[in-house]
């Protein structure tokens, strides 16, 4: 990973900081299982799913709601994996 | 280190409801307004908030802003302060009007005024009966306030500085407030907000805890400056709890799943609630069941590996109910519990949720403390507002919906003091003294030459599980006076945790490091503070707190209406006298609350 790689992975760690707990937990849990697999496409996805509105982004990521854009539904995917806290 | 320093005339730290509110204050007086943010204001934690915000507007039946402010007084358990639970209750009409004003989509009535809806606690009439007190929209009531004052703000001009961690205050030898030192996530670079008005909305810190519906970005960070700046926390053993969070998560169950016939058990499968409230059951009120959950877990019926949690069962309920009534809590059960609750009961235990105590101010938003002439002498410069502060409208509980309105009455009011004092002032500035910045540089070079360390991560769970244990829900005077001895521990921990990314660019392990300074002070204050008071109050409530004739439900007016102020240096107690006097109308006097 280059170092502009790195401070994206970083910068997205962070804004996965979120106003709902529903979400930090959601994002901690895929921080802590896949950080190392996050190709640049998948950077791309999720930075587009964290610019969204907390509570629309957990109406998709509760499958309450789904996406309007396809290619994001792998990343939604990943993130809904439960695993238990 | 270098240090650049920018000069405005008030710099606000948090942009949530609080920060937004007193924002628009200063920047619509044309102030030079800065304010900081750990992240985009629209992703502040207000944004949780559903329930509404409470205002006596009387649109759908009679109200009146003194049976709210009746309410409030009873709610907080006689410990608010009656000259600002007046103030608030008074100002609601106007808050919310203006917050129409400013765009904010509240659900309309057929004849367009603002809908209303009823919620616990809040009745007409000093107490006869509910009353449709709450303002909101849908159940995005907080997320719609704050995009309705963000947008104000851009108007006004006032300049946001997104995703930076303020650090440390700065103040002048007569104690003087000047501003704040902070770093820019995105560089690691550090500076200096020189002003003439600080003012703190920085939120709760309810991340203290190990099981807490508060997001993460909530570490009381301006409860953690204020301490290290030598300035007293208030009150800080008052804590909100919901009998229901998912264990080890603390996401909210909604206490509809036991309306809908959810039963609590215990490790042998008992259904527990049966002893503690043989008529209400499972449907007692949030207390008795929290209490109930505790002393099971106490007794050794806890569940799990650690005995540390108890279950919340709906196998029994038809999985079309589950599904058509209580949606989203077969996803939150299975996201977040990794359970499938038609098929297995959902780990559950008493979730911390809201702060009530924080940092003194009277009810202009001006932070007090005690000095040679009063205990409420007002530090030049410095404001606070919101979850942070203790003005005190809640006392020793909040009534729901009351958050929202605390957060927009006094963001406005600490606006308006901040506008006031600064018209008062001459055009410069202070001088900044000598050691502006040492504090801060100390701190961080400590971090950063840090050897055998101690984890940030590993310090913080220790942190939350002493908490969890030592002060939760229902305390014990034994496990408190532990509970002190293990905080001190962990807070020499905190004092040399070491962190193994050092880099400057967006370094998230750094400023969790430097949160998790701020969190433990919160953390000290409550332990020291809910050791020393040796009664039942509100949300405080101690096992040895026996109800008496003289004690009510352990209350012990005559020893303990007081507030309690902790103090960083030497980790010291200092209490002062609750302001049972209004501003313009009677007190309401003493008495057991009973709903």
């Amino acid at each position: 990973m280059n170092e502009k790689q790195r401070i994206r992975r970083e910068r997205l760690r962070w804004h996965s900081r979120r106003a709902l707990l529903e979400l930090d937990l959601v994002m901690r849990r895929f921080w802590q299982s896949q950080p190392e697999l996050l190709d640049d496409r998948q950077a791309e996805q999720l930075e587009r799913l964290l610019a969204m509105e907390d509570h629309d982004l957990w109406e998709v990521l509760s499958g309450r709601q789904d996406l309007a854009d396809p290619t994001l539904q792998g990343m939604v995917a990943l993130l809904r994996q439960p695993t238990g806290f | 280190m270098k240090v650049t320093v920018r000069k405005f005339d008030a710099v606000i730290v948090g942009a949530g409801g609080a920060g937004l509110r007193a924002a628009i204050q200063l920047s619509e007086a044309g102030l030079k307004t800065a304010v900081l943010s750990k992240v985009f204001p629209t992703r502040s934690h207000t944004v949780a908030a559903q329930g509404g915000v409470a205002a006596s507007l009387g649109n759908s039946e009679e109200d009146h802003w003194h049976w709210h402010m009746y309410d409030t007084v009873k709610g907080s358990d006689w410990l608010g302060d009656q000259d600002a639970i007046e103030f608030m209750c008074k100002k609601a009409n106007e808050v919310v009007i203006e917050l129409e004003h400013y765009g904010m989509p509240f659900d309309r009535l057929d004849n367009g005024r603002i809908y209303q809806r009823p919620f616990g606690g809040h009745m007409s009439n000093f107490g006869e009966k509910p009353v449709r007190r709450s303002c909101a929209a849908a159940d995005r009531t907080g997320h719609a306030m704050l995009h309705a004052m963000y947008q104000r703000n851009v108007k006004a001009n006032t300049q946001f500085f997104v995703e930076w961690l303020a650090l440390d205050l700065i103040r002048n030898a007569e104690g003087d407030v000047l501003g704040v030192t902070a770093m820019e996530m995105e560089t690691g670079d550090l500076y200096a907000f020189h002003a003439k008005a600080t003012i703190f909305a920085t939120g709760g810190a309810g991340r203290i805890y190990y099981s807490s519906t508060n997001a993460f970005i909530n570490t009381g960070d301006g409860a953690g400056m204020a301490a290290r700046a030598g300035m007293p926390l208030e009150d800080m053993e008052f804590w909100q709890f919901h009998p229901t969070g998912v264990a080890g998560a603390g996401v909210l169950i909604t206490e509809g799943v036991r309306g809908e016939g959810g039963i609590l058990r215990n490790s042998q499968g008992e259904r527990f609630m049966e002893r503690y409230a043989p008529n209400a059951k499972d449907l007692a009120s949030r207390d008795v069941v929290s209490r109930a959950m505790v002393t099971e877990i106490n007794e050794g019926r806890g569940c799990g590996p650690n005995q540390d949690f108890v279950l919340l069962d709906i196998t029994h309920l038809p999985p079309e109910t589950i599904m058509k009534r209580l949606p989203g809590i077969h996803e939150i059960a299975w996201q977040f519990a990794g359970v499938d609750a038609l098929r297995e009961p959902i780990p559950v235990v008493p979730t911390c949720h809201y702060q009530m105590g924080g940092i003194p101010t009277n009810f202009k938003g001006q932070v007090v403390v005690p000095g040679k002439q009063s205990s409420n002498e007002v530090v030049p410069g410095f404001f606070a507002a919101g979850e942070c502060a203790c003005a005190s409208v809640h006392g020793a509980n909040r009534l729901g919906t009351n958050s929202l309105l605390d957060l927009l009455v006094f963001g406005k009011s600490a606006g308006e003091s901040a506008v006031e004092e600064l018209q008062q002032l001459p055009k410069s500035h202070k001088d900044l003294p000598a050691d502006a910045f040492e504090q801060t540089l100390a701190r961080l070079n400590r971090l950063d030459t840090q050897k055998d360390g101690a984890s940030v991560h590993e310090t913080q769970l220790a942190m939350q599980r002493s908490m969890q244990k030592h002060a939760g829900v229902f305390r014990f005077a034994d496990l408190l006076k532990q509970g002190v001895q293990k905080i001190l521990e962990v807070q020499k921990d905190v004092e040399r945790t070491e962190i193994k990314d050092k880099s400057k660019v967006f370094n998230t392990a750094r400023v969790e490091a430097l949160e998790l300074d701020n969190l433990i002070e919160v953390a000290v204050a409550t332990m020291v503070s809910a050791e020393a008071r040796k009664e039942s109050r509100g949300a405080h409530v101690r096992d040895d707190a026996p109800d008496t004739p003289e004690c009510p439900d352990g209350r012990d007016d005559a020893n303990w209406l007081k507030h309690s102020l902790w103090f960083k240096a030497e980790n010291r107690l200092d209490y002062k006298s609750v302001t049972l006097r209004p501003l313009t109308v009677d007190t309401i006097a003493l008495k057991k609350r009973a709903y």
